[in-house]
C-alpha cells in the first residue's frame, strides 16, 4: 500500500512539475503576477510529493518489503540498518529518485530564499527548474519505476553490492548530487536571463551563492568518493581517471571556472556573455555525467543496470537541455551588452586566464572520456584512453594555473601592476625556493619533479595567506590594528584564501603519495616479519570472523617502530554470502597525515598468504585540502553581500573607490 | 658505470610495486623497472579501467609475466607494445598511439587552448580599440562634476 502511495506521489509530482514548467513562463511573458506566482506553489508542491515518494521507498527498504522489485534486488533482511537506509539510492531507480529529490529541493530553496528576486526572473527560473524536473520525473515514471511490484514476493532479498555496503554510500552520493544538481539553478538563471534579455551585476550576485553552494558540495562529494575508493577498492589508489570519475570532475572544473567568471561579472559587469555560456556548459556537464553513469554506456561500480531504452531517454533529455540551452544562447547572446573594460594585466585578466585554462582542462577530460565511445561508434574499434593520457595532457594545463593562482587576488581590478605584485609576493617566492632546496636535501629518493611539486604547494599555501597578511597590513601597522583589520576583511577574502590554500595542501598530498610511496609485498606465514620504511610488521595470525551478512578471514599485523608496538593492522578477506561476492578490506593506520595501508592477497599451498603493505606519506593531505576548499566555500557563502542579495548603495560606493 | 648501475638499482628499489606478486619480479632490476613502467600503460582487459600493474586479476598476472618474458628476450618497450597490440588490439593500450584516427585526441587539448587563448586576446584587442575614443571632460562638465561632488546630500 505504501509503495503504491509512493508511486502516486511520483505521478502527482510529475503533473505539478509540468504546471511549474508552463504557467510561470506564460505569466512572465504576459507580466501576469498571478500566473507567475504559480511557480512558487508548484515548486514547493513538487518537492513535497517527491519527498513523500522518497519516504515511501525508504519505508519499503527499512521493513524489507521484498514484494517491491527494487527492494528485493538490492536489499537483504540481515543487512545492517544503515545500509538498508542507504541502499535506497544504491541502485538505478533509487539514485534517480534522489537526483530528482535534490533538484526539487533546490527549486523549493529558490522559492524560500528568493524573496528579493524580481518576480519575472524568479518565475522564469522556476519554470526552467520545472522543465528539468518534469523530464526527469517522466523518465523515472516511464522507464525506471522504483515501486514495481513482484506478483509473488520472495522470502529473501538479493542483497546490495557489497562494495556499496559502506558508510561512504551514506555520504558520497547525496553530496555529489547536491553539487551536480545544484548547478541546475545557475543553468536556470542563465536561461531565464536569455529569455528576458536582461542581465546585470545583480544577476551575477543572485547566481553566485547557488553556484558556490553547488561547487562546495561537489568538491566534498568528489573528495569523499575518492577517499572511499582509496580504502575500499584495495589497492590504495585515490584517482583513476575512470570515466565515471571524469563525469563528476568535468562539472567541477567547469563550475570552478563559472565561480570565478561570476566574480568578474558581479564586481565589474564584464564577461557577461561568457558567464552565461559557462552556466549552461556547467550544468550540461552535470547532465552528461548523469547520462554516462546512468545509461550504462560505461561499466563501473556506479552502473547498476543497463537498459538501452533508459540510455536513449536520458540522451534525449541531454539533447533537449544542452541543445536548447546553446541554441537559445546563440539566438540571444548578441542582444546582451558587454560592459566593463579592463587591461590584460588586471584581476579580470587573471580570472580570464583561469577560465581559459579551466575550460581547456574540461575539454581535455571530455575528449579523453568520450573518444573511445566515439571511435567505437564510428569504426567499431575499441581503444582505451587511460591515466597516461590524462597525466600527459591535464597535468601541464594545471601548472600555469597553479603558478598564477597567488597573483590573481593581488592584482587590482581594471589595470594591475604585475611588477608591484611580484615584489609583494617576493618573500613567498623565497619561501618556496627554500622548500625546494630543503626537499632536495632531505628526500631519500631521486625524484626531480617531487621537490618542485612541494615548492609549488608551498607557493600556493603561503601565497594564499600572503593576501590576507597584505590586506590586513601586518608588519606595516601595529599588530593590534592588523588583527582587527584581519577580522574585518570581507568573508569572501577569507573564503578565497582557504580555498586556494586548500588546493596547495591537496597538491602536497598528491606529490607525497605519488612519488614517496613505498610498497612491500611478500608471502608470509604466521610469525613472519615484513620490513617497510621504518616499520617492521609481523603477521601474528589469521583468524575467522563473521559479520551480519558476511564471513571473513582477518590477519592481525603488529606494526613496530624501533621495537615498540605502534599499531595493529587488521586487513581482511571477506565473503558476502547472499551474492557469493568476495571483497578485500584494507587495514589502515594513520600516523599524522601519513598512512600505513595493508591488504591481503591469496593463500598459497603452505598456509602462507600474500601480504601487501604500503607506506603512504602525506596521503591524507589530499582530502584535508579539499576540506579547506569546502570550508572556503562555506565562509564565502556567509559574506554579507551574498546574504543581502541585492546590491546596496553603500557597497557600490566602496566598490568604486579605487577607481577614483 | 658502477655508479649508474647503483643509481638504477636504487631507482628500482624505490619505485612502488603495486599488484606485482613476489614470484614475478625479475632478477635484473633494470629490466624489472622497465617492465613496471610498461605495465602502467597496458590495460587489464577484463578489469574496469585498471592497468595490469594495478590489477590482481589472473589475466593481468599473465600479461605481466608475458611482458617480462618479452623484455628478457631483448625486446624494446615499443616492440613489446606492438606485440601486445597484434595480439589484443589497440584496446590494450591505456595511452593511445598517435595515429590518424587518434590524431584528434592528441591535438585537441592544444587546439582548444590556442583557440581559447586566441579568443581572449582577440577580445582584449577589439575592446581596447573601443575604449580609445574616451574624450577628456570639457570645462562645463568639470564644473558640473565639481558641483555634484561637493553637494552635501
Amino acid at each position: 500500500m505504501i509503495a503504491e502511495l509512493g508511486h502516486v506521489a511520483l505521478v502527482l509530482a510529475l503533473a505539478l512539475s509540468v504546471v511549474q514548467a508552463l504557467v510561470p513562463l506564460v505569466g512572465a511573458y504576459k507580466l501576469d503576477a498571478r500566473l507567475m506566482a504559480v511557480g512558487n506553489s508548484t515548486a514547493l508542491g513538487t518537492f513535497v510529493f517527491v519527498a513523500l515518494s522518497f519516504a515511501a521507498l525508504t519505508y519499503a527498504y527499512l521493513i524489507s518489503d521484498f514484494s517491491v522489485m527494487n527492494v528485493w534486488e538490492n536489499s537483504h533482511s540481515q543487512k545492517p540498518f544503515l545500509f538498508k537506509f542507504t541502499g535506497v539510492w544504491g541502485n538505478h531507480e533509487g539514485s534517480m529518485l534522489l537526483w530528482i529529490g535534490i533538484l526539487t529541493l533546490f527549486s523549493a530553496l529558490v522559492v524560500l530564499f528568493g524573496g528579493n528576486l524580481p518576480e519575472q526572473l524568479k518565475a522564469n527560473v522556476l519554470a526552467i527548474q520545472g522543465w528539468i524536473a518534469s523530464t526527469f520525473l517522466l523518465f523515472l515514471v516511464l522507464t525506471s519505476n522504483p515501486f514495481q511490484r513482484i506478483a509473488s514476493a520472495p522470502f529473501e532479498g538479493r542483497d546490495l553490492n557489497p562494495i556499496l555496503q559502506d558508510v561512504g554510500l551514506a555520504i558520497h552520493p547525496p553530496l555529489l548530487y547536491l553539487g551536480y544538481v545544484g548547478f541546475s539553478v545557475a543553468f536556470s538563471f542563465a536561461i531565464a536571463a536569455l529569455i528576458s534579455g536582461r542581465i546585470d551585476a545583480a544577476w551575477a550576485r543572485w547566481v553566485r551563492p547557488w553556484t558556490l553552494t553547488a561547487w562546495l558540495f561537489l568538491t566534498l562529494g568528489i573528495a569523499m568518493g575518492s577517499y572511499w575508493a582509496y580504502y575500499e577498492l584495495g589497492w590504495g589508489g585515490w584517482w583513476f581517471w575512470d570515466p565515471v570519475e571524469n563525469a563528476s570532475f568535468m562539472p567541477w572544473l567547469c563550475g570552478t571556472a563559472l565561480l570565478h567568471s561570476a566574480v568578474v561579472m558581479e564586481k565589474r559587469n564584464a564577461l557577461k556573455i561568457w558567464t552565461i555560456l559557462l552556466a549552461i556548459l556547467t550544468f550540461s556537464m552535470s547532465l552528461l555525467g548523469t547520462f554516462l553513469v546512468r545509461s550504462g554506456v560505461l561499466t563501473s561500480v556506479h552502473t547498476f543496470a543497463s537498459d538501452p531504452t533508459r540510455g536513449v531517454f536520458i540522451l534525449m533529455i541531454l539533447l533537449l537541455f544542452i541543445g536548447g540551452g546553446l541554441a537559445l544562447f546563440a539566438l540571444r547572446a548578441g542582444t546582451l551588452k558587454q560592459g566593463g573594460i579592463f587591461a590584460p594585466v588586471s584581476r579580470e585578466g587573471a580570472l580570464v586566464l583561469n577560465n581559459v585554462l579551466l575550460t581547456t582542462a574540461t575539454a581535455t577530460v571530455l575528449i579523453g572520456t568520450l573518444y573511445p565511445l566515439a571511435v567505437e561508434a564510428l569504426s567499431g574499434e575499441k581503444i582505451s584512453v587511460g591515466p597516461p593520457y590524462f597525466n600527459l595532457t591535464f597535468g601541464p594545463l594545471m601548472i600555469p594555473l597553479l603558478l598564477a593562482m597567488p597573483f590573481g587576488p593581488f592584482l587590482a581590478w581594471k589595470r594591475g601592476d604585475l611588477k608591484a605584485v611580484s615584489q609583494r609576493l617576493s618573500w613567498v617566492f623565497g619561501l618556496s625556493v627554500v622548500a625546494l632546496l630543503v626537499s632536495f636535501a632531505i628526500q631519500t629518493e631521486t625524484s626531480v619533479a617531487a621537490p618542485f611539486g612541494i615548492a609549488l604547494g608551498v607557493w600556493l599555501i603561503v601565497g594564499a595567506l600572503a593576501e590576507l597578511i597584505d590586506r590586513a597590513r601586518f608588519f606595516k601597522v601595529p599588530i593590534k590594528v592588523a588583527l582587527s583589520r584581519l577580522w574585518g576583511l570581507p568573508r569572501s577574502a577569507w573564503g578565497t584564501t582557504l580555498a586556494h590554500a586548500g588546493m596547495g595542501i591537496t597538491l602536497l598530498g598528491i606529490v607525497g603519495v605519488s612519488v614517496y610511496e613505498r610498497e612491500a609485498v611478500a608471502v608470509k606465514n604466521p610469525g613472519d616479519t615484513l620490513e617497510i620504511s621504518e616499520y617492521s610488521i609481523t603477521l601474528e595470525g589469521i583468524r575467522p570472523n563473521s559479520g551480519p551478512n558476511y564471513t571473513e578471514q582477518v590477519a592481525d599485523l603488529t606494526v613496530r617502530r624501533d621495537g615498540q608496538i605502534v599499531a595493529v593492522l587488521s586487513p581482511a578477506k571477506r565473503l558476502y554470502q547472499a551474492r557469493n561476492f568476495p571483497t578485500t578490506e584494507a587495514g589502515i593506520q594513520t600516523f599524522g597525515v601519513s598512512q600505513l595501508y595493508a591488504t591481503l592477497g591469496d593463500f598459497d599451498d603452505n598456509g602462507g598468504i600474500v601480504v601487501r603493505v604500503y607506506d603512504k606519506p602525506l596521503v591524507l593531505l589530499i582530502w584535508i585540502g579539499t576540506l579547506f576548499m569546502g570550508a572556503g566555500g562555506i565562509v564565502s557563502l556567509t559574506d554579507r553581500r551574498l546574504r543581502v542579495g541585492a546590491p546596496k548603495r553603500a557597497k557600490i560606493r566602496t566598490a568604486m573607490a579605487p577607481a577614483e | 658505470m658502477r655508479k649508474i648501475t647503483l643509481f638504477l638499482i636504487a631507482m628500482a628499489f624505490f619505485t612502488p610495486l603495486y599488484a606485482v606478486e613476489p614470484d614475478e619480479v625479475l632478477e635484473n632490476p633494470v629490466l624489472e623497472n622497465r617492465a613496471r613502467e610498461l605495465s602502467t600503460e597496458i590495460r587489464c582487459m577484463v578489469c574496469q579501467n585498471q592497468s595490469i600493474d594495478d590489477s590482481d586479476a589472473p589475466l593481468a598476472k599473465d600479461l605481466r609475466v608475458l611482458v617480462r618474458e618479452r623484455l628478457k628476450e631483448g625486446d624494446t618497450n615499443e616492440e613489446v607494445l606492438t606485440f601486445l597490440v597484434a595480439r589484443y588490439g589497440e584496446f590494450v593500450l591505456l595511452k593511445p598511439r598517435f595515429t590518424a584516427s587518434n590524431a584528434v585526441l592528441w591535438i585537441a587539448p592544444i587546439g582548444v587552448l590556442l583557440i581559447g587563448g586566441g579568443i581572449a586576446i582577440y577580445s582584449f584587442r577589439r575592446r581596447k580599440g573601443q575604449s580609445q575614443p574616451e574624450k577628456p571632460l570639457s570645462e562645463a562638465e568639470h564644473a558640473a562634476l565639481k558641483k555634484i561632488l561637493s553637494d552635501p546630500s
